[in-house]
This record gives structure tokens, C-alpha cells and sequence, in this order.
């Protein structure tokens, strides 16, 4: 029983930490954001609220917080409020299954770094990056707007599209591994990351994550010059912070991702675990960042040629030259 | 994506990955360029002066008030913001008792000015003139009344109009002929 209650209030503790981590992260991640992204373009970025507008997330939350929520009146109310809450829970879910170290020895108890280690943690995660969608076409559907349907349905699309190149991109990962787990999947890689010997499933693999996250150059959902917001225009508030935060959980969801697919997970010389597997999901962060500074946004023709036509069929060929090796 | 049919699949994709590295390559540069942004609070950008921001009220030359309180700049107004009254001085030249304009209505369109026979009223461009009170907003003549002659400094409507006031008698007005006795002039 005091083994239960112990193990309990631990797993309350790691949830606690991570969740924490992870919010301010996104709050940050919407400044490194702006600041990389303004200074991508030859802007200054956010500079008035602290210095170097550190303390913008903090004056944007509280905006966000202040501000009246309004519901359209002609929404769908049920669906309207809740589909928010499904596109940030589900991605801060999906994080439950990243292992952002072994294991750490505390007073004779050893503590898993992970706060589950599933043994179908990958087919966690993408059913529940799949429940995500439904937070997008139904936000977009409820609000009962034309632009926000098309974008909810965009996003529908899109997401599903490319959900299998981003699944069948990590089959070749399973087969090295011969794990479905997280942790599994990287202690695999104690010798080398899998980046090394799966570069072509790294680039299909990051690029269906861009196009996940819905950011540009895959942002056809909000596309701002057509749709106006997309799937969120008519939301406002914290209901629209919801969307917010989902977007950037999302990406350092992902990052964690790349990062224990391919990069090593939390494995790195010198530095602690945890601060191996921060840097990596910055870094993807950054990457995303540039991207978004880069390129401009697919037509819809070539967002789903790209997808159907490119993503899935080298995925497809890379998983049977994998195969190949395996055999040999 | 490259469309000539001649080239062969592979030439193409290079020429595709080339020209995602160079717009790769530029935007990382940009990151070490030094940014364009004025600053605003801090930098003040000088304003061309015919920006249209605040409205003024000018005077002639001689110090008198331009303003003949024709109501055409109020006519004209899109937005209907200007009112005032009329009245006539003592020597005949007409004048506004009070003249009122409401900066919270006020689209800086300038069509006032373009309206106005006198050049009395004119945009300046001082626009840094927001209030927390919108009623702070609603400008009075005195607000509105300046001591010099604004973009044009030389005109007075007075010496052109061919009214009797202190200005100028008959006949003495720029470009205006003696006055004629019609009886002597006759066959
Ligand atoms: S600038 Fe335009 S809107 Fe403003 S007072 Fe003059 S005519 Fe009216
Ligand atoms: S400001 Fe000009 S247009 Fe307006 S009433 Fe006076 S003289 Fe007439």
C-alpha cells in the first residue's frame, strides 16, 4: 500500500514537472518564435516588455486570460468550446510516453525518467496526434464560419495525408529497434543515432512533422492571406490560447519526437539527459523556426502531390531497402 | 518546381535543392544583418510636411484670423466634424465666434483644407495625439487657433476678396480695378 501511495504521489510529481516544463516552454518558444523569425526578416522582434520582450509571454498570457471569450451565434456551442481543449490535451498527452532520461535512484527507489513507459508507446502517440485533428476540423466545423470550415477541413486533409508518410517513416525505426517504446527505441541507439543510418526516414519523418504541426510551409488550415485564421478565426481569448499553446506543445512534441527517433533521444555527452533532450527539441524548434522564415506556402495541389505522390512512396522504398538490410 | 521537359528528373532535383539552399543561405544571413526598423518612441521619423495629421486654425499675416466661417471645410467633410458658428466683425469681415472640431471622429483626409478659400484651415503633421478620454478629443477654437500662417504665409484672403473691411478699401485690393462710375462712362 505505501509502495502504491509512494509511486503515486511520484507520478503526480514527474506529471507536475513535465507539464510545467512544457507550458513554459511554449510560452518561450512563442518568443524565440517572433524574435528568430523578426530577425530572419531584418526586424527587431518583440523588444518593449522587458528586455529583449522576455517578459512578452507573460503579458500575453495575461491578455489572453483578461480577454472576452465570445462564441459566435450561430456555433455549435458543445463542440465550439470543447474542440480547443482537444488539440492542446491531446498533444501535452503525447509527451507521456517521451523518455527524457534512464532512470534516477532516489532514497533506494529507482525512478523511471518517463512518465510511462508503454510498450506501444509509438502507436500511442499517433493515435493520439490523430485525435488532434479532430480538435481542428471540428473547431473549424463548429464555428460555423466558411472560411474556419474550409480550413478545418483543410486540415483534415492535410493531417491525414501526411499522418502516413510520418507513421510509415518510422517503420524502418521499429525494425532497428524491434520496439514499439519509447525507451526502447532509445537505448537502441547507445551506439550511434539513427539519423546516421536513416537519413532519407529523417527527412520524410521531419518534413510530415512540419506538415503536422501546421506550420508554414504546410500552414494551409490557417493561411492567413486566403482564409483569414483558418479553423481558429472565430475563436478569441484563452480559447484561442488554447489553439496557441496546442501549436507549440505540438512542435516540441515533435522535436521530442525527432529527437528519441533520431537524434539519440536523451543521450550526450556530459550534460544531464533531460537538459540533452531540451537542447534537441529546441534545436528542431529553431529548425521549424527557419523553415517558416524560408519558404512560402504549397499550393493545395502540391501539398497533397508532395504527400502522396513523394512522402509515401519513398517511405514505402525505404522500408523494403531496410528490410533488405535487416536480412542480410 | 522546374518545368522544362528537356531536363533530365535528376538535373532537376538539383536545381530544386540548389535553389532551396540559397533561399536557406539568405535568410541565414539575415539573422547577422543589422535590422531596418525605426524604432518609433525612441526615433522619430521627420514627417514630410504636408503629412495630415492635427488640424490647425491659421492667421494672416497681420495677426487677424483667417477664418471667414464659410462653412465650406464643414460641408465638405465626409465625417461631419466640424461645426461652427458665423458672425460678422465690425468692419464686415466675417469670423467663427466658436469653431469645434472632433478629433475622435476626424479621418485626416484633408479634404477640409482642399476646400478651404482662405488657407485657414490646415493639416499639420503632428499626429501623436491620442487621449484615454474621447471627449478629450473634441478640439475648441483656442486649441485649434495658431499665431502664424501655417504652409502659407504670405496669403490673405482680405486683399483679394473685394469686401470693404479695415484691409482694403474699394479699388485697392490686389488685382482689382478702381472702382468705375457707371454715369461717367456713358455715350
Ligand atoms: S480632415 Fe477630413 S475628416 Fe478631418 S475635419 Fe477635415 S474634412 Fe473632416
Ligand atoms: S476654415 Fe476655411 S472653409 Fe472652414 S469655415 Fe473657415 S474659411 Fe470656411
Amino acid at each position: 500500500m505505501l509502495t502504491w501511495i509512494a509511486g503515486f504521489i511520484l507520478l503526480i510529481v514527474k506529471l507536475g514537472i513535465v507539464l510545467g516544463c512544457m507550458l513554459f516552454l511554449a510560452a518561450y518558444l512563442v518568443w524565440a518564435e517572433r524574435k528568430l523569425l523578426a530577425r530572419l526578416q531584418v526586424r527587431y522582434g518583440p523588444n518593449r516588455a522587458g528586455k529583449f520582450g522576455l517578459l512578452q509571454p507573460i503579458a500575453d498570457s495575461i491578455k489572453m486570460i483578461t480577454k472576452e471569450d465570445i462564441v459566435p451565434e450561430a456555433a455549435d456551442r458543445i463542440i465550439f468550446l470543447v474542440a480547443p481543449a482537444v488539440v492542446a490535451t491531446t498533444a501535452l498527452l503525447m509527451f507521456a510516453v517521451v523518455p527524457f532520461g534512464s532512470s534516477l535512484k532516489i532514497w533506494g527507489r529507482e525512478i523511471p525518467l518517463v512518465i510511462s513507459d508503454l510498450n506501444v508507446g509509438l502507436l500511442y502517440v499517433f493515435a493520439l496526434s490523430s485525435l488532434g485533428v479532430y480538435g481542428v476540423a471540428l473547431g473549424g466545423w463548429a464555428s460555423n464560419s466558411k472560411f474556419a470550415l474550409l480550413g478545418g477541413i483543410r486540415g483534415a486533409a492535410q493531417m491525414i495525408s501526411y499522418e502516413l508518410s510520418l507513421g510509415l517513416s518510422l517503420i524502418p525505426i521499429v525494425m532497428l529497434a524491434q520496439s514499439f517504446s519509447l525507451v526502447d527505441i532509445v537505448q537502441a541507439q547507445a551506439n550511434y543515432p539513427f539519423i546516421f543510418v536513416q537519413p532519407i526516414s529523417f527527412a520524410i519523418f521531419f518534413i510530415s512533422a512540419v506538415a503536422e504541426s501546421k506550420r508554414i510551409p504546410f500552414d494551409l488550415p490557417e493561411a492567413e492571406n486566403e482564409l483569414g485564421a483558418g479553423f481558429h478565426m472565430e475563436y478569441s481569448g484563452m480559447r484561442f490560447g488554447l489553439f496557441f499553446i496546442g501549436e507549440y506543445v505540438h512542435i516540441q512534441v515533435l522535436g521530442a519526437l525527432a529527437a528519441v527517433f533520431f537524434l539519440g533521444g536523451w543521450r550526450g555527452p556530459w550534460l544531464p539527459p533531460p537538459v540533452w533532450l531540451l537542447l534537441k527539441i529546441i534545436l528542431v524548434a529553431l529548425v521549424m523556426i527557419w523553415i517558416r522564415g524560408t519558404l512560402p506556402r504549397l499550393r493545395y495541389d502540391q501539398l497533397m502531390e508532395l504527400g502522396w505522390k513523394v512522402l509515401v512512396p519513398a517511405a514505402l522504398i525505404n522500408i523494403v531497402i531496410t528490410g533488405a538490410f535487416i536480412l542480410i | 518546381m522546374n518545368t522544362d521537359k528537356n531536363e533530365s528528373p535528376m538535373t532537376q532535383i538539383l536545381a530544386d535543392l540548389k535553389a532551396l539552399a540559397i533561399g536557406f543561405a539568405t535568410t541565414f544571413k539575415h539573422l547577422f544583418q543589422k535590422p531596418f526598423t525605426e524604432e518609433y518612441p525612441e526615433y522619430k521619423r521627420p514627417l514630410p510636411a504636408r503629412s495630415r495629421a492635427r488640424i490647425i486654425l491659421t492667421r494672416d499675416p497681420d495677426g487677424g484670423e483667417r477664418c471667414v466661417a464659410c462653412y465650406l471645410c464643414s460641408a465638405v467633410c465626409p465625417v461631419s466634424c466640424i461645426s461652427m458658428q458665423s458672425a460678422e466683425q465690425a468692419d464686415g469681415r466675417r469670423y467663427a465666434p466658436w469653431f469645434r472640431i472632433n478629433f475622435g471622429r476626424c479621418i485626416y483626409c484633408g479634404l477640409c483644407e482642399e476646400a478651404c478659400p482662405t488657407a485657414a484651415i490646415q493639416l499639420t503633421p503632428d499626429f501623436e495625439m491620442c487621449k484615454q478620454d474621447i471627449l478629450a478629443l473634441v478640439y475648441e477654437k483656442e486649441d485649434l487657433l495658431v499665431d502664424h500662417g501655417g504652409k502659407d504665409k504670405q496669403y490673405n484672403f482680405y486683399q483679394y476678396a473685394g469686401v470693404v473691411t479695415d484691409v482694403g478699401e474699394k479699388g485697392t485690393h490686389i488685382k482689382e480695378e478702381k472702382p468705375v462710375n457707371i454715369r461717367s462712362n456713358l455715350p
